[in-house]
């Protein structure tokens, strides 16, 4: 009898167990973001106060597989993400391949009130991000760099360089440290000369490069002193400057500029409240306060007025920094990407 | 029997069988079979090599429109790009100038792009077309379909699986000699030791055993960076005048692998010295046996069996390594697991993952089978 006492108890526990997530259904949003930094901005600045205002529970996933995580789940016909956040180069090619949600605007926000390019097909922008060079203040202290393709020159500064191990961005600058001038980047890049060209600046300091994958690591790798220098996404270099007063310095002149992306998995469990997410978002008071939390630009035209005094001089996009700035071209990365990346770990692992 | 069935549907379930799929995606891929019906269905009727004709150029046309249409164009640009590099942009830029209201004819599209006159590219095309394809497998091992039919060697720029599985054997080689020279006396030391200094010297070997690869692999960089714990050691000692470079080579890698396999190369050498009594070599002395004969005709023998399994357990472990080299290692210390990994997280091309993958087990279970014959797999002592 108490052993049918036990098993009636635990089956009212599994129904109630079973029964939880059906009822709560309505209420929860489940985002996968990069992590770090970022994520927690994003989270100051969206994920609580839009679970507050609507009543519902925010589910956070941290991934750096971004895509690959979506195409798994929508091939095997249980997703469980209902936003995600990518680069754009993935947003252009997941979109193409069929596994993004193409987003009906009318639920959202105006298109044309976005920055040029970041309102896509299958994904809309979130923010402004340069990629720029950082060094520490504590290493280099007699002539410090003053453009990114300082990576270039051993000579004037020896030691090892942080990287990222993409072939983006580094292309480019290799190319601009060969002398391309910056609006001609990616016509050269198209070409096999071009690529070759870029390759071969890049082999003169292969040896001198650390590479780094995650955002975090450009920090850590400037704070033990790594590296004398190394390129970085500028919040991530920002941030320990504001909050731990870190001897770090960011390089503006030669930035390359990009958006981050947020997208809509194809069957995605909570479809009407991820497009009330990405209209939230898309709201310019709120698109401009992710910026409070990291020097991050909105990428709707009409937030410019609610970005804080004090975070306009930090921003990528501040008239300052935009002068030999290269905004990335997402079209060419999702076109050439696949053969320039794999070209580039062929290089890498020589 | 009846009592493990539940384990072996566990297994079966969660084990046996998403490899088997998984693996599957190295062979079977439809994509392209799917997207190229006509395509197909034209090449078939025209059997020679090369550059088709018309009828099939006006077949490939119309499936392109139709792949525009329903979503597929990208993943079988994508796929034929695995195939055949740099044919993504070319069929995309295709597929969007086409126009729908005449057929497509070989002169208009070769003076269009001339990719489209290219033998290599219908080489490419007819082998991707059927849904079961070699294709993949070639490429893991650096070798191709050449437009005559026939297997050759991918060109040499691209040509770098067989160095990195050269590399990840080597490497997996080197780190379970390491361990077993390093391990050897040392489970010789706690076997023939007694009481609680053996206990607690057991304990300092199973504690890090405890602890997460990940973790310990993270210990390791804030011990080799050039700022780390021995750069400042070294430099403090005056050793060294500038810090080395540890973080990021091939040595660093070595070290903090054989740190982490160590217990799996040592603990079944040191259960099977527990079973040996010291009497035996006792005996040995009594017969008049020097030292070295001793060990190496009475105690060597007994102990072989653990040694061969903690190398196996430790050498088919180091095949594996993923996070470590990632970490620690350069680019040029990179493993065949993190090729694979970034082709299933970065690329998204499945089919080369699993095809890499396949290789990699083929040639671990070839070369358990070599092991097990030459020793004898019922001889070897696990545990």
């Amino acid at each position: 009898m108490k052993s049918i006492g036990c098993l009636g108890l635990i089956a009212c526990a599994a129904a109630a167990v079973a029964a939880w997530p059906a009822g709560a259904q309505q209420q929860q949003l489940t985002i996968a973001s990069a992590g770090g930094a970022w994520q927690q901005a994003q989270r100051n600045a969206w994920y609580t106060p839009f679970a507050q205002k609507l009543g519902i529970k925010f589910n956070e996933e941290e991934t750096s597989a971004g895509m690959a995580r979506v195409q798994a789940m929508v091939q095997a016909h249980n997703v469980t993400d209902d936003v995600v956040t990518v680069d754009t180069a993935q947003v252009l090619a997941a979109c193409d391949s069929g596994i993004l949600v193409r987003l009906d605007w009318s639920k959202i926000a105006p298109r044309e009130g976005f920055l040029p390019g970041a309102a896509r097909d299958c994904g809309m922008g979130l923010d402004v991000y340069g990629d720029v060079l950082a060094y520490n203040t504590d290493v280099v202290k007699s002539e410090p760099p003053t453009s990114v393709l300082a990576l270039f020159d051993t000579k004037r500064w020896p030691g090892k360089r942080g990287m990222q191990k993409i072939a983006a961005n580094n292309l480019e600058w290799a190319l601009e440290a060969d002398g391309v001038p910056t609006d001609q980047v990616y016509k050269v890049l198209a070409t096999p000369q071009g690529v070759d060209r870029a390759f071969a600046k890049l082999d003169t300091i292969k040896n001198d490069i650390v590479w780094w994958q995650a955002g975090a690591q450009p920090p850590q790798l400037l704070a033990s002193r790594e590296v004398v220098m190394t390129t970085a996404w500028n919040g991530r270099i920002q941030n320990p400057i504001d909050h731990e007063h870190a001897p770090f310095k960011i390089v503006w002149d030669n930035e390359i500029i990009e958006y981050d992306m947020i997208s809509i998995p194809k069957g995605s469990p909570h479809l009407d409240l991820a497009y009330q997410y990405l209209a939230y978002v898309a709201q310019p008071e709120n698109n401009a306060r992710l910026g409070v939390f990291i020097p991050y630009g909105p990428v709707v035209k009409d937030a410019t007025e609610f970005v804080p005094k004090d975070t306009l001089p930090k921003l990528p996009t501040a008239p300052d920094h935009m002068k030999a700035a290269l905004p990335i071209d997402m079209e060419f990365w999702a076109d050439y990407g696949q053969d320039l990346n794999k070209r580039f770990n062929d290089w890498l692992a020589k | 029997m009846l009592l493990v069935a539940p384990l072996f549907v566990l297994l079966l379930l969660s084990f046996c069988l998403p490899i088997a799929a998984l693996l599957a995606r190295a062979v079977y891929d439809p994509t392209m079979h799917d997207a190229l019906p006509r395509t197909a269905a034209a090449l078939d009727a025209s059997p020679d090599r090369g550059v088709p004709d018309d009828a099939v150029f006006a077949a490939f046309g119309e499936d392109l429109q139709a792949a525009k249409q329903n979503d597929t164009l990208y993943n079988l640009a994508k796929d034929l790009n695995n195939l055949l590099p740099a044919a993504r942009s070319h069929v995309l830029r295709t597929a969007r100038g086409l126009s729908p209201d005449r057929p497509l004819t070989r002169a208009e599209l070769t003076a269009l792009d001339p990719f489209w006159g290219d033998s290599q590219t219908w080489s490419a095309i007819r082998n991707g077309v059927p849904s079961f394809t070699t294709g993949y497998l070639l490429a893991a091992i650096d070798l191709r379909w050449t437009p005559a039919g026939s297997i050759g060697a991918v060109p040499p720029d691209q040509a770098i699986y067989r160095a990195i599985f050269a590399r990840t054997f080597a490497i997996a080689a080197g780190v379970t000699l390491i361990t077993l020279v390093l391990g050897f006396p040392l489970a010789w030391l706690l076997a023939n030791l007694s009481g609680p200094t053996a206990a607690r010297l057991i304990l300092l070997v199973l504690l890090p055993f405890w602890t997460s690869i990940l973790v310990r692999t993270a210990a390791w960089t804030v011990l080799l960076q050039r700022s780390g714990i021995l750069n400042e050691l070294l430099l403090g000692l005056h050793a060294i005048d500038h810090p080395i470079d540890l973080m990021y080579t091939r040595a660093g890698l070595i070290i903090a692998m054989v740190h982490i396999q160590l217990p799996f190369t040592l603990l079944p050498i040191y259960s099977s010295m527990r079973t040996i009594s010291p009497s035996q070599m006792r005996a040995a002395y009594s017969l008049g046996a020097r030292p070295f004969a001793a060990f190496r005709r009475v105690y060597l023998p007994q102990v072989m069996p653990g040694v061969m399994a903690g190398c196996l357990l430790t050498f088919i472990l180091c095949l594996g390594y993923f996070i470590t080299p990632a970490l620690v290692g350069g680019p040029a210390d990179q493993l065949i697991a993190n090729f694979i990994s970034n082709y299933i997280n970065i690329d998204l091309n499945w089919q080369m993952a699993a095809a890499l993958s396949f290789i990699l087990l083929a040639l671990t279970l070839g070369l358990f089978a070599v092991f097990a014959r030459m020793f004898g797999i019922d001889r070897m002592k696990l545990i």
